[in-house]
């Protein structure tokens, strides 16, 4: 699904990451740890292609993205869900109507897939809240349309980074439910946080790899989670 | 051509949906709708001005070319016979249709606006005036003066040619300042909504990132800001159409003696030409608006 094969990515001289190969497979549920400014969000930025490998090889669905035209990396983000730990919605649309955006976009009638919107609402639980705007949401609440969004396309792969930073352990364990159903579903699932009790807590309910990111490089994480 | 209806049909129907994602900004909106507005009240006046002109200047090429006049002053002794000379010489010269001597009532209405009604006519030493009309290919006319100044040496002939190409001259000049102001007009309006465009799609910066990160393509984002500038052009168009018609439909009617000043306007058919302006700058608006848009999409990271 998406691959990357010794990707190296600098930025004004600096090198953020280096040698970096990873292979997401269908269904599998990655972990993505390391301290803060390790370069967590920069490999998810290259997962969907908001970057460009200084140099290495990037695949998406099969396809070298540095050959990708705009509206082809559009089309393949249709497959890819991401949440943001700032959830990035527009504000001045309904919590209904930003989960609905990637249907939007995507030209297709959002009223006659009202009855999907409405079950994937109640499914995050937001169902009282989808007619209030973004910024009237709990930290909780806004992670939760943010997935929501992200699944709305029903992708194949949903790379979320820090969904839970700013939110209290019960709606992290909450958040971590959605996401585990959603892999149990047969989405390929990449979480990227710094929080390590999570990912414990996590592991114990699924098959997952952890992967930390040190010295700009993408290890395996050991026994010492 | 069916393609081209589709996408305006497509662009008046709308998106409902889409138009929600781009919030309209108050700025850009306003200022769209108002120029849009005085650039067509503007573009009527010139359209306005350019058929005036161009049929002025129809009016002195057809009916002036093809008239002249022969002006016999000489001793009242030897009038007659000059007149009858130059009229034989006029009747003989190929290309002259036909020739005819002014009557006192005749040449008393054209001194009339300088002179007043009661100019005594007999009393003055008024010249001879033989008007002349020529065939369609026209005749000599250095050849004419010479053969009229040896068989009637006080004739003298004016074929209007000396006053009447400058006043053409100036007529079709006015008519291509016309449409240099109407393409003057187009040109400001594209580099209005093209800054216009720009601004909007620079204080939609968060929506374009964030349309893009769930798989907008970069014409979708485009096409909400193009139909969104070319109805408001269109919309601002057409008023300022209509005011600037009623504007031109208000002048002074115009009176044979001054329909260089009063003449600026439309008549029968041309009144349907203002109507395409609204049209026109939509189109303006469309390109102008896709042009900045798409260009300013692929700079943004």
């Amino acid at each position: 699904m998406i691959e990357l094969d010794n990707v190296a990515y600098s930025y004004g001289g600096d090198d953020l990451l280096s040698d970096i190969s990873l292979r997401i497979q269908p269904g599998s549920f990655h972990f993505l740890t390391g301290p803060s400014g390790s370069g967590k969000s920069t490999f998810l930025k290259l997962c969907y292609m908001d970057l460009s490998p200084s140099s290495g090889l990037v695949q998406v669905f099969g396809q070298d993205v540095r050959g990708l035209a705009r509206d082809q990396v559009a089309l393949a983000r249709r497959r890819i869900g991401v949440v943001h730990q700032d959830c990035r919605f527009l504000d001045h649309l309904s919590v209904a109507e930003n989960i609905a955006l990637p249907l939007t976009v995507a030209g297709r009638d959002v009223e006659a897939e009202k009855d999907n919107l409405k079950a994937l609402i109640d499914w995050v639980g937001l169902r009282d809240q989808q007619q209030q705007c973004p910024p009237e949401l709990s930290g909780g609440e806004r992670q939760r349309a943010a997935l929501a969004r992200a699944v709305i396309m029903g992708p194949d792969v949903i790379l979320a980074d820090e969904p839970t930073g700013n939110v209290d352990w019960e709606m992290s364990q909450r958040l971590m439910s959605l996401l585990i159903e959603l892999n149990k579903m047969g989405k390929s699932v990449m979480l990227a946080t710094h929080d390590l009790n999570l990912i414990r807590t996590t592991k114990n309910q699924i098959s997952a790899r952890v992967l930390r990111i040190a010295n700009r490089k993408l290890q395996l994480a050991g026994a010492d989670l | 051509m069916k393609a081209v209806l589709a996408s305006l049909m497509e662009l008046l129907r709308g998106d409902v949906q889409a138009d929600r994602v781009v919030p309209p900004t108050g700025f850009t909106a306003t200022l769209t709708t108002l120029t849009a507005g005085a650039m067509a009240f503007l573009a009527v006046f010139a359209l306005a001005l350019s058929f005036a002109t161009g049929r002025l200047a129809e009016r002195w090429s057809s009916e002036l070319a093809r008239s002249s006049t022969v002006r016999i002053s000489a001793p009242e002794a030897e009038l007659e016979a000059q007149t009858r000379a130059a009229q034989e010489v006029l009747r003989l010269t190929p290309g002259v249709a036909r020739s005819r001597i002014l009557g006192e009532e005749e040449q008393r209405l054209l001194l009339e606006p300088w002179f007043g009604p009661d100019l005594p006519i007999d009393a003055l030493p008024i010249p001879r005036l033989i008007e002349v009309v020529e065939e369609d290919d026209g005749y000599d006319a250095e050849g004419l003066r010479l053969r009229l100044a040896a068989e009637a040496p006080g004739a003298v002939l004016d074929d209007h040619t000396r006053w009447r190409r400058p006043l053409v001259e100036a007529a079709n000049r006015l008519r291509v300042l016309g449409w240099t102001a109407i393409t003057l007009i187009a040109l400001s309006t594209a580099a209005m909504i093209t800054l216009a465009a720009r601004a909007a799609l620079a204080a939609n910066a968060q929506v374009i990132r964030v349309t893009r990160l769930v798989g907008a393509r970069d014409i979708y984002i485009a096409r909400a800001f193009v139909r969104r500038f070319t109805l408001r052009t269109l919309a601002g168009g057409a008023v300022g159409t209509l005011l600037g018609m009623g504007a031109v439909a208000l002048l002074p009617r115009a009176a044979e003696e001054g329909a260089f000043l009063t003449g600026l306007g439309f008549v029968g058919l041309h009144w349907l030409w203002p109507l395409l302006i609204p049209l026109f700058g939509a189109m303006v608006a469309f390109w102008a608006t896709r042009g900045a848009a798409l260009s300013a999409l692929k700079a943004l990271k």
